[in-house]
């Protein structure tokens, strides 16, 4: 019995391995031949553009070193070879190895996008939790917030929030450099928006629970109204929600782009920018490729965790 | 199949069930209404709701903040705020809708490939799209960027180049599930032709949950192109564009908020407003006669969200 079930997770994690891998492999592939969509001479480009006037040697010798005299598909190989090796080339515009640049940026836009995601499931539980079945009134209230949250663009927000707290209050700093109180605006800011689309999925799962028959039995039993939501229901109403945390992640990545762009707080997402405008390919190339590993990641985790929380899906089924 | 399917309400936990709130006419939903009839208003005549021109400059009266004369203030060259958020209403709009139709018609060519192409074009489109929802919407967005250069058509394309993945899951589990139904089936029982069943039986059917999906599409599109104008890579400033306003009111931030806070403002109103009426179409189309026990309200729109 538990041998089978052993075999049957060694069985699901061998499986799971080769997905995300293949899609690992399949969205390095995807970028490379959007990269090469860029117009102009990625020769040039790697010397700085058609600006830098650079020599026919200097262009030859780049040309050589990177295979793009080579025939697109012997460059898609090298590239294939260079990222098995971790090797992500280096910025056109700041001349580091993206890798470095990468190391830098990752651990700040992580501590950003991880708090964001807790302080979400934090308001999402609390706002469902609290007005789900509640009075009519404050259905609506409660729906109103859902909707408002889900709705509000980043850069809005973090300006209303400065404006606020940061020029009227003085409470927190508009810039966000190391300190932890420079980080509340900007995780308050991604973690809004989430917090709404949490909500929204939670409530209609915990309605949902709050009707089903072992609701009615618990209720039977004597279980409380409270007891009845946190011992029982809550749950229910996790488990969509948490498999939309992936999303929420990659979610998170692209509202970081605008809140670090907005606080001046060095990241994945302001490296990202800067990159995107004067097209420097690798560490275009390079973010992706990390923030596609990080949805690869979450989606294996929340899969796994959603099939601990809820028992009836199993390791065996599929 | 008129009425929509609701649940029977449990006598111990007796509350309106999510179904039943959508029968009358809420006032959110008539607000929405309203607004939106206005945007349309502002973008075909502007003149109507704001005579002055919205390139008059007033070197003077720069920064003005909020009054009776100026509602939303001045900017930097005096122009009047609010005579530029309604002259920029046509412009936020056009690229919301053409980059949802860029979307959506990019989704349906993927969705019909995979449904009528055979097993192995739907192993191809199916994994491709799974792979496409590893690059998040503004991700992809940006990626697109890189390869047209910055500016409004290229914002626009790029918007909804990255939703296509998101409709193209939500239009292919449709198609498959209306030509799985008795009435394709009894179509093809009386001898029309294949084409015949797909443009006239399968494709009305399979799109009308679409409308819904659209509307919520339209304000979720407006917000992303405008998110990309302000990181400058949209519209450019001296448009009297929603996204190119924020994009040159960003260095006056913490100077001049009104700058910020009234375009922005008209760009939570638009989501908003295409959110609540998207919902209640999603809603009342459930009960339309669609089979299955789809009739929970907002459940298109939760898949719908851009990935």
């Amino acid at each position: 019995m538990s041998g089978s079930r052993a075999q049957a997770i060694v069985r699901w994690t061998a499986r799971t391995v080769l997905r995300a891998t293949v899609v690992l492999w399949a969205s390095a592939t995807l970028v490379f031949f959007i990269t090469r969509l860029v117009p102009g001479d990625p020769a040039e480009a790697a010397l700085g553009g058609p600006g830098s006037q650079a020599s026919e040697e200097a262009l030859d010798a780049v040309r050589q070193r990177y295979g793009f005299d080579q025939p697109l598909i012997v460059q898609y190989g090298i590239a294939m070879l260079a990222l098995l090796r971790l090797d992500l080339g280096t910025s056109y515009a700041l001349r580091q190895p993206v890798v470095q640049i990468l190391a830098d940026t990752v651990p700040g836009t992580a501590t950003l996008a991880v708090l964001a995601l807790l302080l979400a499931w934090a308001m999402a539980l609390a706002l469902t939790l609290s007005h789900t079945r509640s009075s009519r009134a404050g259905a609506a209230i409660g729906d109103t917030v859902e909707i408002v949250a889900s709705a509000v663009p980043h850069f809005w927000l973090a300006t209303i929030l400065i404006a606020v707290f940061s020029t009227a209050l003085a409470w927190f700093p508009p810039v966000s450099t190391g300190t932890p109180a420079g980080l509340v605006l900007p995780v308050v800011t991604l973690a809004v928006p989430i917090a709404g689309f949490l909500a929204h999925v939670m409530r209609g799962s915990l309605d949902e629970a709050l009707s089903a028959p072992f609701a009615t039995s618990a209720v039977a039993r004597g279980e409380t109204a409270t007891g009845l939501r946190f011992r029982h229901a809550l749950r229910h109403a996790a488990l969509p929600a948490l498999g939309l945390s992936a999303w929420a992640f990659g979610y998170l990545i692209g509202g970081a782009v605008v809140v670090e762009t907005i606080f001046a707080r060095p990241g994945l997402g302001r490296s990202l920018l800067q990159a995107v405008t004067v097209r420097d390919v690798p560490v275009v190339t390079g973010v992706v490729l990390v923030s596609a590993l990080v949805y690869v990641i979450l989606t294996v985790v929340t899969d796994a965790l959603t099939r601990i929380i809820d028992p009836r899906i199993g390791i065996v089924t599929r | 199949m008129t009425h929509t399917t609701s649940p029977a309400v449990d006598p111990l936990l007796a509350v309106p069930t999510p179904g039943r709130r959508w029968r009358r006419v809420t006032l959110g939903e008539v607000v929405a209404v309203v607004f939106a009839v206005s945007l349309v208003v502002a973008s075909v005549a502007p003149g109507f709701l704001a005579p002055q021109n919205p390139a008059a400059v007033a070197p003077l009266d720069s920064f003005q903040p909020p009054s009776l004369a100026h509602p939303f203030g001045t900017d930097e060259s005096g122009r009047d705020v609010y005579t530029r958020i309604v002259h920029g209403a046509g412009s936020s709009l056009l690229i919301g809708l053409a980059a949802t139709g860029i979307g959506l018609a990019t989704a349906l060519l993927l969705a019909l490939v995979a449904v009528f192409g055979g097993r192995f074009a739907d192993a191809v489109v199916g994994r491709t799209v799974e792979v496409l929802f590893a690059f998040p919407a503004l991700l992809s967005a940006l990626l697109v960027i890189l390869v047209l250069g910055p500016g409004p058509v290229a914002a626009t394309v790029a918007v909804g180049l990255s939703t296509a993945p998101g409709y193209a899951r939500i239009i292919r589990t449709s198609l498959l599930r209306v030509r799985a139904s008795g009435y394709v089936e009894s179509a093809r029982l009386l001898g029309h032709s294949p084409a015949r069943i797909v443009l006239r039986t399968i494709l009305p059917n399979a799109l009308s949950p679409l409308l819904a999906l659209a509307t919520l599409g339209v304000g979720q599109a407006v917000v992303w192109a405008s998110s990309l104008s302000f990181l400058g890579l949209g519209a450019q400033p001296p448009a009297p564009e929603w996204g190119a306003m924020l994009a040159s009111a960003r260095v006056y931030l913490t100077t001049a908020w009104w700058l910020t806070v009234f375009p922005g403002l008209l760009i939570l109103a638009t989501t908003l407003a295409t959110t609540t009426i998207g919902r209640s179409l999603d809603a009342r189309s459930a009960g339309w006669g669609q089979s299955g026990p789809s009739g929970q309200s907002g459940q298109s729109g939760q898949s719908g969200r851009p990935s």
